[in-house]
């Protein structure tokens, strides 16, 4: 469905030191760095696939999906979504995408968000029936329809996100961007908007790909990761394989009565604060059972709970490892 | 079609939501007009044979100004469109399959057509309940009636190409106002919205007649007065449809090689 190979995009952005003297200078003469936003980028990605593209601020993620949406032409490199080359067909290629930038508003701002999907359905010429039914079920999902009739400019940013993905998804398309569709929402959107991606994945089968710092996301949603750091590919593969990778990592957290519990070899601790601590535990040197036995020959124990590597500490552990 | 004709609409809505700032402009537009029409009356006094335009004609074409200007003033910002170029909201238009150059074109067309129905309806019936010769008198007959109208919605149609051709080159140079300010200025001198066309000095004013920007508010104001009248009217309306079809032709060219550089502002 979607087919990206040695892709390259050069940014070229002015720089100076801070201060009035070099801002003079900056005027007369300026310097200019190339930021090689995207090197030899290639990846495949499957129709109903679910994508998490992750990698720190600044490694070419947006560019990435701004290419892939046809709104960036790339410096070289070919790019396929749909059979159609995005930056080439922009316009019958955006029919069937769906786009949210979470940092961005796609709706009106001064009028009620109705009239903002009003006009979607005339320019994406959505037929009366279709439009009605979609717009009802995205209402249900998403608990819009307090919001429906408000102007834009009254919502909260939570509410709007809301919205801004119900009108990103009612020409249905087969395709979905969100490059961080997250941002600054509270615990209970954060889920409802999770929850309601994975059904359009579940029931249509549509192609999520999403950019994302929050690793809760990429947990519910992502079943493939793609990693990017400084413009390159760094890993492709899928969520669980990456979890193997890390298994051998894990934590066992213990409350304990009086003194703390002392640690074996292969055993690290890594926090300790009112009667919690924390120990990772490098499986290759001691198993699970070992561990909590030892533990709890040292110590008091209230309460134990062992958890497998978070998908944040692998994030840093890749981070790290790429030294990105 | 039927999307272009539902931007204009919306545009349109969000147009006429700000009433404090439309009674604001109204006032501003009045003071504007009795300022501009007591110096003029002033000058006529001392030298009534220097003037090319006699004085009631000159009262209509100001009054009509201060009533359309925001059909025809090139300053006229809209701040959707600008705001997308600067601070990257382009992303979102671009991902829509339809034309920019329709979507922004039918939004420019559109804020100017609500801003100017908000704030025209007073400033037309004050000016003509004013007594002659400084209010605002009827068109000579029906021919420049009708000939204003549509000279109007031509003039409506050439301002827009023509704020459409900055603002996608506003595209290529980022900063909104350097570019904007300089040409906008340029082209409101040269359509009449300081001093009428007429006024311009010999050959100053048959090259200005000839330019896109005399296509602007220049022709219109001017047959409704009457001070453009019998074939003249056909010929200005054709200048006008020429230079509606090479500015549009041209914004839509400079645009589509601007949307091959744009670059997204603010990540």
């Amino acid at each position: 469905m979607i087919r990206v190979s040695g892709l390259n995009k050069t940014f070229r952005v002015s720089r100076r030191k801070a201060g009035f003297g070099n801002a003079l200078r900056a005027f007369i003469r300026r310097e200019y760095n190339s930021v090689q936003a995207l090197r030899d980028v290639s990846f495949n990605i499957h129709a109903g696939e679910m994508v998490g593209y992750i990698g720190p601020n600044g490694a070419g993620k947006s560019t990435t999906i701004k290419i892939l949406c046809g709104i960036l032409t790339p410096d070289s490199g070919e790019c396929e979504v749909n059979g159609l080359t995005p930056w080439r067909d922009r316009r019958r290629h955006v029919r069937d995408i769906g786009v949210v930038f979470g940092q961005r508003s796609q709706l009106w701002w001064d009028v009620p968000v109705i009239d903002s999907f009003e006009l979607l359905k005339d320019i994406y010429r959505l037929d009366t029936a279709s439009y009605k039914r979609t717009l009802d079920e995205l209402t249900g999902l998403l608990g819009l329809s307090e919001l429906l009739e408000t102007p834009t400019r009254s919502l909260s940013l939570g509410q709007r996100m809301r919205c801004e993905i119900a009108a990103s998804l009612i020409h249905r398309p087969k395709i979905l961007f969100l490059d961080e569709p997250t941002i600054g929402l509270d615990a209970v959107s954060k889920i409802a908007v999770r929850e309601f991606i994975k059904k359009q994945n579940r029931e249509f089968g549509t192609t999520v790909i999403l950019t994302t710092h929050d690793m809760q996301d990429i947990e519910a949603l992502a079943q493939r990761i793609l990693l990017i750091g400084r413009g390159r590919i760094l890993l492709d593969g899928s969520l669980r394989e990456l979890k193997k990778r890390f298994s051998g990592l894990k934590t066992i957290t213990v409350e304990y009565e009086g003194s703390r519990p002392v640690p074996c070899q292969g055993m690290k601790l890594i926090k300790d604060s009112e009667g919690q601590a924390s120990f990772s535990i490098d499986t290759d040197f001691v198993s699970i059972s070992q561990a909590i036995s030892h533990i709890s020959g040292t110590a008091e124990i209230r309460d134990l709970s062992v958890e497998g590597a978070k998908a944040e500490d692998m994030v840093v552990e890749l981070y790290k490892e790429y030294r990105i | 079609m039927r999307a272009y004709f539902s931007l204009f609409r919306i545009r349109f809505i969000s147009a006429v939501q700000y009433r404090t700032a439309a009674l604001a402009g109204i006032t501003t537009q009045f003071a504007w007009g009795f300022l501009l029409i007591f110096s003029y009356r002033a000058f006529y006094r001392s030298n009534p044979g220097a003037f090319s335009m006699e004085f009631s004609h000159l009262t209509s074409y100001i009054w009509l100004q201060q009533a359309f200007l925001n059909l025809f003033a090139g300053w006229i910002r809209d701040n959707d469109i600008m705001g997308a170029i600067t601070d990257g909201r382009i992303s979102y238009e671009l991902a829509r399959p339809i034309s920019l150059y329709g979507k922004w074109f039918s939004q420019i067309a559109a804020n100017r057509v609500g801003r100017t129905l908000l704030r025209c309806a007073p400033i037309l019936i004050v000016a003509f309940i004013l007594p002659e010769p400084i209010g605002l008198g009827l068109p000579p007959g029906f021919v420049h009636a009708a000939g204003f109208l549509a000279s109007m919605l031509l003039a409506l149609g050439v301002t827009t190409a023509f704020v459409l051709l900055v603002y996608s080159l506003t595209i290529f140079t980022l900063s909104s106002y350097g570019l904007w300010t300089v040409l906008v200025m340029l082209g409101d001198f040269l359509s009449g919205h300081i001093i009428p066309l007429t006024f311009f000095p010999g050959a100053a004013r048959r090259i200005a007649e000839l330019l896109p920007f005399a296509a602007m508010q220049n022709m219109p104001l001017r047959i409704y007065s009457g001070n453009i009248a019998g074939g003249d009217i056909l010929l200005c309306i054709s200048l006008q449809c020429f230079w509606l079809l090479a500015l549009s032709l041209l914004g839509y060219l400079v645009m589509k090689k601007a949307l091959t550089k744009v670059i997204v502002q603010g990540g």
